[in-house]
């Protein structure tokens, strides 16, 4: 880990701004997977529970935006600690975002009726599922600074966008069988894009970390990718 | 050492394997790097890590201390300053230097600025040195508040105006490198914004050294950064990458307070 500040009071505050935002995760995380569980079970109980939760997730986030201007203020962070700040602003960003599309899907659960297909239901909890696990891996690299296993989730949003895929067509289907129950069945559809959304946030908040840890930008083109440390000549790119 | 600046830029100023001894204390190590023409590089480090004497090395201001000793080259323009055939007080006329506290002549503001292009012989007539006191106090940025007060002593001025009026002396004599030894430092927030104002226009035309310990404002005036620790020089680079992604871990810890 790194080394301490002279001045011990930088350290807790940034530190604080740390753990704001692994709060903000934590409750992003449990937003997501109780929301699928209340479509999946019909539990609009839980699905209220989610509604109430996004209140904190953007009294959080305010936190953490007053903390970072703050810091930026008053210490005028450098290097590492500077990209920690931004970085910060960028994550609790992306994090509120995931609490609203999180909310929706409870709005949507309640609205969805009772629903018979077990199938389009399974579908809907394995990918709320895996963008859960997304989610949990890119916090996991941002409280280790973690380049590599932050590309890792830059990858795996691929397995998410298949998921969706499938998915929708599944939802397509479920739609045309009965078209008396248009109304209600689609608002699958908006819980499977706001699924999606998710993940895309999750991408973004990886690629976020991989910034603050090294510096650099994830490239576009993932072949390109390295997680090299910024210690490493720039043409070793390519590695 | 990191270098990790652009190689194209033209340099003013080569240095190579440079050691400075002070009697049996060696203060610098093996210092190599170039500084570009027209910018502002910046001197960084911690007390005592060599910063100071070193600057004082690119106009021979160590040859006035009895046991400094300096070994290997500093060319400027393709020419060793420390040959023998060089002579120190014209070196210093084509290097001006501005030090850290403003230190005006006991003379009136018009004969501080006159004073070098006097010795010089700069200015035939009354009206070419005239010319040379106006140019250089506009540059300096000083004009608009002495203009009506030229023969006011240079010492009734303010902090600031008293360290512009040093920089207006400094650029005088037509210098090519201007070096500063922490300028601002016994400045208020005003007074140095201003002297920083007036560095990024004497960029345009001068090659510019600075020593500050101020990280901020080396952030803020120079384009390229040198860092300093133990007599040594750690890293050098665009003045953008050494505050947002530098390379080395001690420059790291250095600018983002986690130093020793």
């Amino acid at each position: 880990m790194m080394q301490q500040h002279i001045v011990s009071a930088f350290t807790s505050e940034l530190e604080q701004l740390s753990a704001n935002l692994l709060r903000m995760g934590g409750l992003a995380e449990a937003m997501i997977k109780d929301a699928g569980r209340a479509v999946v079970s019909r539990d609009a109980e839980l699905a209220q529970s989610v509604i109430d939760r996004d209140h904190e997730m953007d009294r959080l986030e305010q936190a953490c935006e007053r903390e970072a201007v703050r810091i930026l203020a008053l210490r005028q962070p450098m290097a590492s600690d500077l990209r920690n700040v931004i970085g910060s602003i960028k994550l609790a960003d992306a994090l509120e975002r995931i609490g609203d599309l999180a909310r929706n899907i409870a709005v949507r659960s309640i609205a969805v009726g009772d629903s018979d297909n077990r199938a389009a239901l399974r579908g809907v909890e394995r990918m709320g599922q895996a963008v859960s696990r997304q989610l949990q891996v890119a916090l996991d690299a941002y409280a280790r600074r973690d380049a590599v296993a932050a590309l890792a989730v830059v990858h795996q949003d691929d397995d998410i966008d298949s998921h969706y895929n499938a998915l929708l067509r599944a939802m397509l289907v479920y739609m045309v069988e009965d078209p008396e129950q248009l109304d209600t069945r689609s608002n699958f559809l908006f819980i499977v894009k706001n699924l999606e959304r998710i993940g895309d946030h999750c991408t973004n908040i990886a690629k976020v970390v991989h910034f603050i840890a090294t510096g650099q930008p994830v490239a576009n083109d993932y072949s390109k990718i390295s997680a090299a440390p910024n210690k490493d000549a720039p043409n070793n790119e390519d590695a | 050492m990191t270098d990790t600046a652009n190689t194209f830029i033209a340099s003013k100023i080569e240095c190579r394997n440079v050691d400075v001894f002070y009697a049996d204390k060696q203060a610098i190590f093996d210092v190599s790097f170039n500084i570009p023409d027209r910018s502002v590089t910046a001197l960084i480090g911690p007390s005592g890590c060599g910063k100071s004497t070193f600057l004082r090395c690119l106009n021979r201001m160590n040859d006035t201390i009895d046991i400094a000793r300096v070994e290997g080259t500093i060319m400027m323009d393709g020419a060793d300053i420390n040959a023998s055939a060089v002579d120190a007080v014209l070196l210093r006329s084509r290097v001006g230097m501005v030090f850290q506290k403003p230190n005006p002549f006991p003379k009136s503001i018009y004969d501080n600025v006159a004073y070098g292009a006097r010795i010089h012989g700069l200015a035939a007539t009354k009206p070419a040195l005239d010319e040379i006191v106006e140019t250089s106090l506009r540059r300096a940025g000083l004009w608009a508040e002495v203009k009506d007060r030229l023969t006011a002593p240079g010492t009734s001025l303010s902090g600031g105006q008293q360290q512009r009026l040093c920089i207006a002396r400094a650029i005088a004599i037509g210098p090519e490198v201007i070096l500063m030894d922490e300028p601002c430092s016994a400045l208020d927030p005003i007074a140095t914004a201003k002297i920083e104002e007036l560095i990024d226009e004497l960029r345009q035309r001068f090659c510019i050294v600075m020593v500050t310990h101020s990280m901020q404002q080396a952030a803020r005036v120079s384009q390229r950064t040198a860092f300093f620790n133990e007599g040594r020089l750690i890293e050098i680079g665009d003045t953008e990458t050494i505050f947002t992604n530098p390379h080395d871990q001690q420059t790291q810890d250095y600018i983002t307070g986690r130093f020793g």
